[in-house]
């Protein structure tokens, strides 16, 4: 609009008034305000996507829930989780074990960042937040493989539990994966998946080793 | 005068407002640029993560055997996916190399020792030896250095997985000698060809070649006394020894990486 190039408002003229949108007839269905619903339904709304999660990854079906309403809640309490029973060891040793908590914690979200970022730089399409929900998602068999672990030390430290331990956690190793390269792979341009599923594979295996190698003192 | 101190002031305050809003608005131009150039990052190494298996297996197989002609410049591929997956690799096998002690208390420090060795050496040697280039006027990139020293990597990922499973000292040394000497062999045919002159060519082919041969004897044996340091300066000496891989290394040389590590050790 060339005819308006040369419109300008002074500057001591104030600019008030009030602005209102009409607004239409109520909208009849109030489920969109969750403002007025108990806490106990957000909650158990948010528990119960959760959960869902959690089913889909122990049973690995080719779906897209995971994908599509992402969170970082079940990835965060498992890390948390994983990080507290692995760092229960070093109790009685003169230092404190706060490294080895936030050690664990960083590597398991650093490794899962790094693996994301392969795969975006592959010419995945899969986003960001996405691929660490479902990474975080399938450390869920090897946090189970932990507390067998730590019930199994509880009986004893010997070559037999040493054997039962590295029979759950490579079983529980080789699921974590499996599961995590039925959700991720299918972002991948079908000829690279491999490139794709071995910084996986890497990741849970340095994850399986430090539960492998945990002994409490 | 009044006129002049009314519009002296008027005008101070409209500039410093406009001033204050030119400010605000290169601030927020800045951060935009700065985030942009982030997220754009991501996309400055995407060609160098474009490969296929086969090509990266074919490069893996191609790293263990030295060219034959040095009179041409060899080709170089610049991708990081091959690299940067040895040098995980890399790492996991030297976490590996540690499941047989039952002295491990705190596997975060091994785990960032690990990490930091590794990405250390091929960062660091990288950019070393592409300054020796620089200063030996060699045609090699950066990229192509660090895609040429990871993949020689390689040749030390299988002599470490090789050498952790199956505890025998020359068997060590043989496969020193012969898988490291095969990769260090490539590396240094590559740099051959793409530099002219023998002075050069031998300042930078010694260096690689000595960095690299001794980096895999550093990595067997005095890694393990380096992590052993470690855990004796901090948990004291009431732990167990810990079991190291190899058990007959010669009592001279034992002793003198024994006083290194601890030297280094305290250090740290």
């Amino acid at each position: 609009f060339p005819g308006l190039a040369d419109v300008s408002i002074s500057e001591d003229i104030p600019v008030e008034g009030e602005i209102t949108v009409p607004v239409g007839s109520r909208s009849p269905d109030e489920d969109f305000s969750t403002l007025d619903e108990p806490v106990r339904e957000t909650i158990m709304r948010d528990l119960k996507a959760v959960g869902k999660k959690f089913v889909h990854v122990m049973y690995p079906k080719k779906s897209s829930a995971l994908l599509r309403d992402w969170d970082l809640w079940g990835p965060l309490v498992l890390c948390v989780s994983l990080a507290l029973m692995l760092q229960g060891g070093s109790a009685d040793s003169k230092d404190d074990g706060g490294p080895q908590f936030a050690e664990v914690f960083v590597i398991i979200w650093f490794g899962a960042v790094v693996i994301t970022l392969n795969s975006k730089l592959l010419g995945g399409t899969i986003s960001f937040f996405q691929s660490l929900c479902v990474l975080g998602y399938c450390v869920l068999p090897l946090t189970v493989a932990m507390l067998v672990c730590r019930l199994v030390l509880l009986a004893g430290a010997g070559t037999v539990s040493f054997i039962i331990r590295l029979i759950v956690v490579v079983a529980m190793f080789g699921w974590s994966t499996l599961a995590s390269t039925a959700f991720l792979a299918d972002s991948q341009p079908p000829n690279r998946k491999a490139l794709v599923v071995y910084p996986i594979f890497l990741f849970y295996f340095v994850i399986s080793w430090m539960i492998l190698t945990f002994t409490p003192q | 005068e009044e006129d002049g101190e009314f519009l002296g002031m008027k005008g101070l305050r409209g500039q410093l407002g406009r001033q204050v809003a030119d400010q605000m608005w290169q601030v927020g131009k800045r951060q935009a640029s700065k985030a942009f150039s982030l997220y754009a990052n991501i996309d400055i190494l995407r060609p160098y993560f474009d490969v296929e298996p086969v090509q990266v297996r074919a490069r893996l197989l191609e790293s263990m055997i030295p060219v034959k002609m040095i009179n041409f410049p060899q080709k170089i591929a610049g991708e990081l996916y091959g690299p940067l997956m040895l040098v995980f690799t890399l790492v996991a096998i030297l976490l590996h190399g540690m499941k047989t002690s039952d002295t491990i208390i705190r596997e975060g420090t091994l785990m960032g020792t690990a990490i930091g060795t590794c990405f250390g050496y091929w960062l660091g040697v990288s950019s070393f030896i592409y300054f020796l280039a620089y200063l030996c006027n060699a045609q090699i990139t950066m990229v192509q250095m660090l895609s040429l020293l990871g993949y020689g990597l390689f040749g030390h990922c299988i002599t470490l997985f090789i050498t952790y499973n199956i505890h025998f000292h020359s068997l060590f040394y043989i496969c020193w000698l012969v898988v490291g000497g095969l990769s260090t062999l490539r590396m240094v045919a590559v740099l051959v060809s793409r530099t002219v002159g023998h002075t050069q060519r031998l300042i930078l082919c010694g260096t690689l070649a000595a960095l690299h041969m001794l980096f895999l004897l550093y990595l067997h044996f005095a890694y393990h006394k380096v992590v052993e340091g470690i855990l004796d300066t901090l948990e004291g000496p009431n732990m167990p020894p810990f079991q190291r891989v190899a058990r007959d290394i010669p009592v001279v040389s034992n002793a003198v990486l024994n006083t290194t590590a601890k030297a280094v050790a305290l250090t740290l």
